[in-house]
C-alpha cells in the first residue's frame, strides 16, 4: 500500500510516459502479457464450464442400463418425457413451491433490514450487521445441523417430524442475509434528493415510499429476490437436515447418484439452467434499457 | 401515524428489522446454542434425552475417535484454497485488465455453473474423472503412467472437485479488488523504472511455490519433498521470467483484501464440505462433515453429532473473528452481494 502511495500523480506519470520503457521487461515477460495469461484464463473458463456442458450433453444421451454415465448415442426421448421417472415430478414441484414461498418472505424481511440498516443509526446496529453477516460465513452442515437439533429438542408438532414447513424455515433462514447485501449495495447510491422533493411536494412518509423509494430499489430487490429463489431451488446440505422424508429435487438426486442417475435429471438441470440464463439476460437488457433512460 | 413516527423515533427501524432480526434470531442464533445443549445430552430418539454436564466425555470420545476427520478436513479445504488462488488469480486479473468489452460476458462466464445443480455438477466429475472417460484414456497414454493409475475415488478427486464448486467464490472477491485498481499507478511504477524482478522473483517464487506445493503434497499424499521442489523451481521460473515489480509493488498488494475474502469464503464450506468426499472419494476420503452427515441422519445419535459439529463451529467461528476483527466484512459482503 504504501508503496503505491508514494508514485507520482498521474499527470506525471503521463508526461513521463511518452519514453520508450519496454526494454526493461524482456522477451518473455512481453510474451506472457501477450498470450500467457489469456490462454491461462481461457483454460480456467473452460474448466469451469465443463460439467455444464456434460450435464447438458448427458441429457441427450440413450444410455442401455439405468444409470447415465457412459456416452452411449444421442436420443431426444428424455427431452420429450421429461417427468417419465417415478417421484421426479413431485420431487421438481416441491422444489419450485419452496423456493417460491421462501424467497417471497425472505425477499420482504431482507429489504426491511436493509432499509433499517442503510437509513438509521441505532443502538445495536453493528449486532444485526453482523447478525445478517454470519450466516453467509457459516458452513451449511452448521446450520443445518443447528436446526435439527432444535427441531428435535422441541420434538412435536409443526417442528418434528420434519416437514414442508421446516424446509421452509432453514430457506428463509438462509436466503435472508443474501437479499440484504444484495438491496443494500443498491440503497448505497441511491439519491436522496429525490425522496427530499418528494416530501417538499407534501407526500406523506408511506407515499414518497410508495412513489419514489420503491421503484428506485426495486432492481435491488428484484436481484436479491432471484438470488434468494437460485440459491433456494438448488440447496441440498441444509434441506436435507430439514427435511425428513420429505424429497425436493436436489434430494431426489442425491438419492439417486449411487445407483444411477435417471437422463430426465439432466433434462430438468439443463432447463432450470436455460431458465436461469434467459432470467439473468432479461434483467441485464432491462436494467441496461433504464440506465440509458 | 405521521405524528407518532416523529415523536418516537426508534419506531421505524424496530419496526423494520423486527420480523427479519427475530427470524435469524430464532432460526440461526439460538439452534446454535440448543446445539451446544444437545451436545450435552444423553440418550436415544426412542428414549428421549437428557442433559448433563457429566456428558462432557462425547467430546473426548468424538475427539479421540475422528481427529483424523478434522486434520484430514483442514487439509483439503486449505488444499482447495491454495488451488482456487493459484486458478482464480491469473482469470481474475485477466479479465479486470484484458477484458475490455467482454468483461461482462466473462463474469457471467464465472458464474454460469451456479446456474446448474451443484449435485449434478459433481456427479459431471464423477463421469469426466471416471476410468473410462477420455481424460483418463488420454493420461493413459503417457509413458510411465502406472496402468492401475485412477482419479475417481482419490484425494485428488476429492481436491477438485471441492476446489472446481468454490473456484467462483475465490474469483469474484479477487476480481473486485483488482478491478478497483488504478491502471495509472502501474503505469506510474513502470515510468520509475519497474521492471522486470529477476533475483527477487525467483527467490520469493522458489520460496512461494514450494510453500504451495507442499501444502498439496501432503493433501494429496504425494511424495511432499518433490513435489516441493517441483513447486519451489515452478514458482521460481515464474518469478524470475514473468513477474514483474509493478506488480509485486502495487497490483498485489492493492489486489490483498479480494485474496483474503476469497480465501474465507473457499475454506469455509470447504471444510465442512461432504458432498465432493462422499461422490467422488473412497472410505479413506472421509472428511468430518461425512461423519456429522452420518451421525445426524443415519444413526440418529444426535449428542455426538452435536459435540462434532458444535467443534467445527467454534474452530470456524474463531477464524471468522480473527478475519473480522483485522479486515472487517466489508470486502466479504460486497462479492457476496455481486453474486
Amino acid at each position: 500500500m504504501a508503496a503505491a502511495t508514494t508514485h507520482p500523480t498521474p499527470g506525471e506519470a503521463r508526461s513521463a510516459g511518452t519514453r520508450p520503457r519496454g526494454g526493461a521487461r524482456g522477451v518473455l515477460g512481453r510474451m506472457a502479457d501477450k498470450y500467457l495469461l489469456i490462454v491461462y484464463s481461457a483454460l480456467a473458463v473452460i474448466y469451469l464450464l465443463l460439467p455444464v456442458f456434460v450435464i447438458i450433453l448427458f441429457s441427450f444421451n440413450n444410455p442401455p442400463g439405468r444409470s447415465n454415465f457412459l456416452w452411449s448415442g444421442f436420443t431426444l426421448k428424455y427431452w420429450l418425457n421429461p417427468l417419465g421417472v417415478a417421484g421426479l415430478g413431485d420431487a421438481v414441484l416441491l422444489s419450485l413451491e419452496i423456493a417460491l414461498i421462501s424467497t417471497i418472505i425472505s425477499t420482504i424481511l431482507g429489504t426491511l433490514v436493509a432499509i433499517a440498516l442503510e437509513r438509521y443509526r441505532f443502538r445495536g446496529r453493528a449486532g444485526v450487521n453482523a447478525l445478517v453477516f454470519l450466516p453467509m460465513a457459516t458452513p451449511e452442515i452448521i446450520m443445518g445441523a443447528s436446526l435439527l437439533t432444535l427441531f428435535v429438542a422441541i420434538g412435536a408438532a409443526p417442528f418434528f417430524p420434519l416437514n414442508f414447513a421446516t424446509i421452509l424455515i432453514a430457506h428463509v433462514m438462509f436466503n435472508i442475509s443474501y437479499v440484504v447485501v444484495t438491496v443494500r449495495a443498491r440503497l448505497a447510491g441511491f439519491p436522496r434528493h429525490l425522496e427530499e422533493a418528494a416530501a417538499d411536494l407534501y407526500a406523506n412518509e408511506w407515499e414518497t415510499f410508495r412513489r419514489v423509494t420503491f421503484p428506485l430499489i426495486l432492481p435491488g430487490v428484484v436481484a436479491g429476490a432471484l438470488l434468494a429463489f437460485s440459491l433456494s431451488i438448488d440447496d441440498f446440505v441444509i434441506t436435507n437436515f430439514s427435511a425428513g422424508k420429505t424429497q425436493t429435487f436436489p434430494m431426489f438426486i442425491y438419492a439417486k447418484a449411487k445407483i444411477g442417475i435417471p437422463v430426465q435429471v439432466n433434462v430438468i438441470g439443463t432447463s432450470i439452467f436455460l431458465i436461469a440464463v434467459g432470467a439473468v439476460l432479461v434483467t441485464t437488457l432491462a436494467s441496461r434499457r433504464s440506465n440509458k433512460r | 401515524m405521521g405524528t407518532l413516527l416523529k415523536r418516537h423515533r426508534w419506531i421505524a427501524p424496530v419496526a423494520l428489522l423486527a420480523p427479519g432480526v427475530l427470524w435469524l434470531l430464532v432460526f440461526y442464533l439460538y439452534p446454535a446454542l440448543q446445539m451446544f445443549q444437545s451436545s450435552f445430552w444423553s440418550g436415544t430418539l426412542e428414549t428421549g434425552f437428557t442433559f448433563s454436564w457429566d456428558n462432557y466425555t462425547n467430546y473426548t470420545k468424538a475427539l479421540t475417535s475422528y481427529a483424523p476427520m478434522y486434520a484430514r478436513s483442514i487439509m483439503y479445504a486449505g488444499a482447495a484454497t491454495v488451488l482456487t488462488f493459484l486458478i482464480a488469480y491469473p482469470l481474475a486479473y485477466t479479465i479486470a485488465f484484458r477484458g475490455g468489452r467482454f468483461k461482462n460476458l466473462l463474469l457471467f462466464l464465472v458464474v454460469a455453473p451456479f446456474f446448474t445443480s451443484f449435485l449434478l455438477r459433481t456427479i459431471s466429475w464423477t463421469i469426466l474423472l471416471s476410468d473410462d472417460s477420455p481424460i483418463l484414456r488420454v493420461i493413459h497414454m503417457f509413458p510411465g503412467v502406472p496402468p492401475e493409475f485412477r482419479l475417481l475415488a482419490t484425494p485428488i478427486a476429492v481436491i477438485s472437485g471441492i476446489t472446481y464448486a468454490f473456484l467462483p467464490f475465490m474469483t469474484l472477491p479477487v476480481y473486485v479488488a483488482v478491478e478497483k485498481i488504478d491502471f495509472r499507478l502501474v503505469e506510474a511504477a513502470r515510468d520509475l523504472y519497474a521492471g522486470p524482478w529477476r533475483p527477487g522473483g525467483a527467490i520469493v517464487g522458489f520460496i512461494v511455490g514450494g510453500g504451495l506445493a507442499t501444502v498439496l503434497g501432503v493433501a494429496f499424499e504425494w511424495d511432499f519433498l518433490i513435489t516441493g521442489l517441483v513447486g519451489g523451481v515452478t514458482g521460481a521460473a515464474i518469478g524470475w521470467f514473468f513477474i514483474s515489480e509493478s506488480f509485486v509493488r502495487v497490483t498485489f498488494p492493492l489486489s490483498v483484501p479480494g485474496v483474503f475474502a476469497g480465501s474465507l469464503l473457499t475454506f469455509i464450506p470447504a471444510i465442512g464440505d461432504y458432498v465432493n468426499a462422499e461422490l467422488l472419494g473412497n472410505p479413506d476420503t472421509t472428511m468430518i462433515g461425512n461423519v456429522i452427515q452420518n451421525k445426524f441422519l443415519t444413526q440418529n445419535d444426535y449428542p455426538a453429532a452435536s459435540a462434532l459439529s458444535f467443534m467445527l463451529m467454534a474452530g470456524v467461528l474463531v477464524v471468522v473473528a480473527v478475519y473480522a476483527r483485522i479486515l472487517g466484512t466489508e470486502e466479504l459482503s460486497a462479492s457476496a452481494g455481486r453474486m
